[in-house]
């Protein structure tokens, strides 16, 4: 059966990796050719690469990093960033990507899901979404812009629609958490996990190694993180140790 | 055309991203050419069938580019040949996927898509265990598959994968080779399996691939 996957994210602005807090704050981290072929040989099992400005500046995430990071690395790289059209999508393709992950596009033009899916295929179909708990309403809601705007939207029923318009996969980032170390929003993951028929990736909050246990268990097929790979708090391979010894399968 | 001994030519269907298998040919060495060309396919001294999308599509293209009968030629000569994903499941006579449609017939049985009860597309790592390890030792591949390959082509040898079935995630016949997995993103133990079909499975020849049959 599948062996869950450990997922270090490269968020990169101007070619140079970056990493804050809610999306704000941004520092630098490294270069992204030099962290995927580290993180690869660490084991990682995929790579993401978001060029977390591309959609505020309205252009595609650079090809040029895609370019630099595929040739290192001989493990899938999911890509996003700014993809309006197919033909963004049919770039970043050619430039390395193995999937391409949308996410306020998706929200605007839904279509787009449906189209990547029947032009490229499902497995290379990504939709990220950004969940924020409202306590006004006692649920999730979607935001987009890279967290600077509030979708009036549910995660979990968008989610099921883009499960139904072809996504292949969805990345959920739970802006509550995200950069924060305090752990997945489990109860996120479950929800969404529960209500789709496709793999869901966690993702924000990550810090120990239970914490990556927890989201699987609470139902993800895999784990994102990034704060803790480029700190070096600790490496992949010790990692995926400690999460043998929790009883998780890895490669 | 560029027909050196260190040049793969990739079949170019228009649709399939070829990139990820470029990059691990160029980490080898070894140069890429997209190709269209049926005399290419006949001729050259190493050829990958990438994933193409859908059956119907991959075989519709093939047909379109007219090189249908030299990529079966080849195969069947025994020609060093790869095919990856989508690729394996065009080698059988047909696919649950598009039942009205007909297959490369290499392997004379009908690609199955995975039971409803399991996400699919299959997308992740899973154990690959060849039925002898005297080519390549068994290893963690990555998929992203809905359709598989059910059954052994006889006289073929193949390893196997359990996802809800047991399904032949890889066969090899002399220096011909398809995997269901992506060897070009299934990290060291991938690249090394390109290697393998690179040099070491040149020297075989189909009877001593399939001695156990």
């Amino acid at each position: 059966m599948l062996i869950p996957r450990i997922i270090p994210c490269l968020d990169v602005r101007d070619g140079r990796v970056v990493k804050g807090i809610q999306f704000q704050q941004l520092r630098d981290a490294g270069d992204p050719a030099e962290l995927a072929a580290r993180y690869e040989s660490d084991g990682a099992d995929e790579l993401v690469v978001l060029d977390v400005s591309a959609t505020l500046e309205n252009r595609i995430a650079l090809l040029e990093t895609v370019q630099k990071v595929r040739a290192q690395l001989s493990i899938p790289l999911t890509v996003g960033g700014g993809v309006k059209t197919l033909a963004d999508a049919q770039a970043l393709l050619n430039a390395g990507a193995d999937k391409v992950s949308i996410n306020s596009a998706a929200v605007r033009q839904p279509e787009l899901v449906t189209q990547m899916s029947q032009q490229f295929g499902a497995q290379c179909t990504v939709v990220a979404i950004d969940a924020v708990y409202s306590s006004d309403e006692s649920d999730w809601i979607v935001v987009t812009r890279s967290g600077s705007q509030k979708e009036n939207l549910k995660a979990i029923p968008w989610a099921q629609t883009v499960d139904r318009l072809g996504a292949g996969e969805i990345l959920l980032t739970s802006f509550d958490r995200d950069g924060t170390r305090s752990g997945y929003d489990l109860e996120l993951v479950a929800a969404v996990a529960k209500n789709v028929s496709i793999p869901v990736i966690a993702s924000g909050g990550a810090n120990l190694p239970i914490h990556l246990q927890e989201a699987l268990e609470a139902g993800a097929h895999a784990v994102l993180a990034a704060s803790i790979f480029h700190d070096q708090q600790i490496s992949i391979g010790q990692l995926k140790q400690q999460l043998a010894k929790l009883g998780v399968a890895v490669r | 055309m560029n027909n050196s001994d260190k040049t793969v030519f990739i079949v170019d269907t228009g649709v399939a991203n070829v990139a990820s298998v470029q990059a691990a040919f160029a980490r080898l060495n070894w140069e890429t050419q997209l190709t269209q060309s049926a005399a290419t396919i006949s001729e050259a001294a190493f050829v990958v069938l990438p994933g193409v999308g859908s059956f119907s599509a991959g075989i519709s293209r093939l047909h379109e580019l007219g090189i249908v009968e030299p990529l079966k030629r080849r195969i069947n000569d025994r020609q060093s040949t790869l095919a990856i994903c989508l690729g394996m499941q065009l080698l059988c006579r047909s696919s649950d996927e598009a039942p009205e449609t007909d297959g490369l017939g290499i392997f004379e049985t009908t690609a199955i898509r995975f039971p409803s009860d399991l996400l699919v597309p299959q997308l992740g790592w899973n154990t690959v265990k060849p039925s002898s390890d005297t080519l390549f030792q068994p290893g963690v591949a990555y998929f992203a598959n809905s359709y598989c390959v059910p059954a052994a082509p006889p006289g073929w040898e193949t390893a196997t994968t359990h996802y809800g079935i047991d399904f032949v995630s890889a066969s090899w016949s002399g220096p011909v080779l398809a995997c269901q997995f992506h060897p070009e993103l299934s990290s060291h133990w991938g690249q090394q399996l390109l290697t393998i079909w690179l040099n070491k499975m040149q020297t075989l020849s189909p009877t001593e691939t399939s001695a156990s049959c």
